[in-house]
């Protein structure tokens, strides 16, 4: 597939699971795709990075299930910062981590709900009315029936991940340190696109790497785009590190106003290939 | 206010060593459990523990593998005795093996801890982080705080927001919540505390030498168990880390002085 066919396949109103982990891995270039879109009303679920930030700023953002949003080097996002601060996210579903990991355990296991802990006692339930408790039918050692939390599914329409290589079928493997929850994902939507560094062979996939490494099965996915360096800024472990610098040069930018828009005039007005092009310039300039 | 303390044989010891030592104590108890650091200070205070008071301590890299050695922070290449990709965190934070300490932009007179945004939940004034693994963590295994800077802008009368949940509203919550609740320390610049004051509060265990009570008090918004109108004489105050100690923090764990950026010497 094209960044733009799959693009194609996104409808406006769709709950869109995005993988990666914060500024790890995740699918920048169709996140991309999806800012030069006229698709709107997301739901986006994601442990989140600058893809919730670039998604929010765009205004694409209906309602966002979150636990963090975090650029690590960098703490705070501040596009997403902006967009709480000035309420322009309609939605706001902020869940412990872990519930997170769980919602889309249940997803995957087509469950309506798994308990849990996480969440008792927190501001999590406070601001999120709709989550429901679950009363064990156990008792505990001591006689009592525990309340947990009742996790609901993360259904999703369609899950976007970024993996080091697959093959035109689907079958993928990461190769960095963490799979992240990418499997998970997968396995809690309708439609998984994914993106990654190189198509190679079916063979090839295991050829010089363990097979444990191989995270999605065909079964699990729609369809593959080769976006080399396509998780850029993010980390795309061992194909290439986190860009620290554009990172710091893309929160300095959205910091202010003025920056930002030449920011988003210079990386963000034409396609992938554009950027690309841009951000090699950039770091050439930078050196 | 002094932030260099003499020991008898002369050797200076700023601050931070003696948060260092204060952090590294939180752990000794642990046995063989994850210590979960979340910052500078929390990782130099585990590695200090697993190097004098806690050898069966389990440390990671912060990122996926668990480590063998004690590396200085930050290094690479230490021995990898295990992995431990996020997914599996959050098996070991439903385990129980774990004792985490994190940071803390509001805490409260019961112990709760505010890391997601400050102002209305609605439309913060200033969006943190979001509540990341806090609200799993508080009732699933042990929790610590470490606070650089201790001021009655983090010591609150409540936080905004409840990420990290205190033993109060953990028992409120139910026995599920409460079963293993176990805020154990929190470790600022000025002291250390625990939340078995009355009702559960934040209650002062020892201040760091130089620091005065009055100094406590105005860096509180609220009142201190344990504190009170008391004088300085009534209070014990935090240990200074041993010569050994010493040299493990700064020649060993520390040698570019991080810890300063945590909490600077005068």
């Amino acid at each position: 597939m094209t960044i733009d066919e799959v693009v194609g396949r996104l409808e406006s109103g769709m709950t869109i699971g995005i993988g990666g982990w914060g500024p790890r891995r995740k699918p920048m270039a169709l996140v991309r795709a999806i800012l030069r879109s006229d698709l709107t009303d997301l739901t986006i679920v994601s442990w989140g990075g600058a893809d919730v930030g670039l998604l929010a700023d765009a205004g694409k953002i209906k309602k966002l299930v979150y636990a963090f949003v975090s650029l690590d080097s960098i703490p705070l996002e501040p596009l997403f910062g902006l967009a709480r601060q000035n309420r322009t996210i309609p939605e706001i579903c902020e869940w412990d981590e872990g519930m997170f990991f769980t919602g889309l355990k249940a997803a995957s296991e087509r469950l309506p709900f798994l308990p849990m802990r996480a969440g008792l006692g927190s501001d999590v339930l406070r601001n999120n009315p709709d989550l429901k408790l679950v009363t064990s039918p156990y008792p505990a050692p001591d006689g009592e029936l525990e309340e947990l939390v009742a996790v609901p599914a993360l259904r999703l329409d369609v899950a976007l991940v970024h993996m080091n290589r697959a093959d035109a079928h689907g079958n993928a493997s990461y190769l960095g340190p963490d799979p992240y929850f990418d499997d998970l994902f997968a396995m809690a939507a309708d439609q998984v696109f994914v993106s990654c560094e190189q198509v190679v062979d079916t063979a090839g996939l295991s050829v010089d790497t363990p097979v444990q490494r191989l995270l999605l099965n065909r079964m699990m996915v729609t369809g593959v785009v080769e976006t080399p360096n396509g998780a850029h800024f993010t980390t795309c472990t061992p194909d290439y590190e986190r860009d620290e610098k554009f990172q710091k040069h893309y929160a300095r930018s959205a910091a202010d106003p003025e920056a930002w828009a030449a920011f988003k005039q210079r990386f963000l007005s034409g396609d992938e290939d554009a950027y690309q092009a841009a951000v090699a310039d950039w770091t050439k300039e930078q050196a | 206010m002094s932030t260099e303390t003499k020991t008898e044989t002369g050797t200076e010891i700023s601050r931070a060593e003696v948060c260092a030592a204060a952090v590294a104590d939180a752990f000794s108890d642990d046995g063989e459990i994850f210590g979960s650091p979340m910052g500078i200070m929390p990782m130099l205070g585990v590695r200090l523990a697993k190097l004098t008071s806690n050898p069966d301590l389990v440390i990671s890299d912060g990122e996926s593998l668990f480590l063998g050695g004690v590396p200085p922070l930050f290094a690479k290449g230490d021995v990898v005795e295990g992995w431990i990709p996020f997914r599996r965190v959050f098996d070991v934070v439903a385990y129980g093996k774990r004792h985490v300490m994190m940071g803390a932009t509001q805490i409260d007179r019961h112990g709760n801890q505010n890391i997601s945004a400050i102002g209305d939940f609605a439309q913060p004034r200033r969006q943190l982080l979001g509540s990341r693994g806090a609200p799993g963590n508080t009732v699933n295994n042990r929790t610590s705080y470490w606070v650089a800077k201790q001021s009655p802008r983090v010591f609150v009368e409540q936080v905004d927001v409840v990420s990290g949940v205190g033993p109060k509203l953990a028992r409120e919550a139910g026995p599920a919540a409460s079963r293993f609740n176990d805020i154990h320390r929190i470790v600022t610049n000025l002291g250390v505390f625990d939340v078995n004051g009355p009702d559960d509060t934040v209650r002062l265990l020892s201040v760091h030498p130089g620091v005065s009570l009055d100094e406590v008090r105005a860096a509180s918004g609220f009142e201190i168990a344990g504190l009170g109108s008391g004088s300085d004489a009534d209070v014990s105050t935090t240990r200074v880390p041993t010569a050994a100690e010493l040299m493990l923090i700064r020649e060993v764990l520390d040698p570019r002085k991080l810890r300063e950026r945590e909490v600077p010497s005068a």
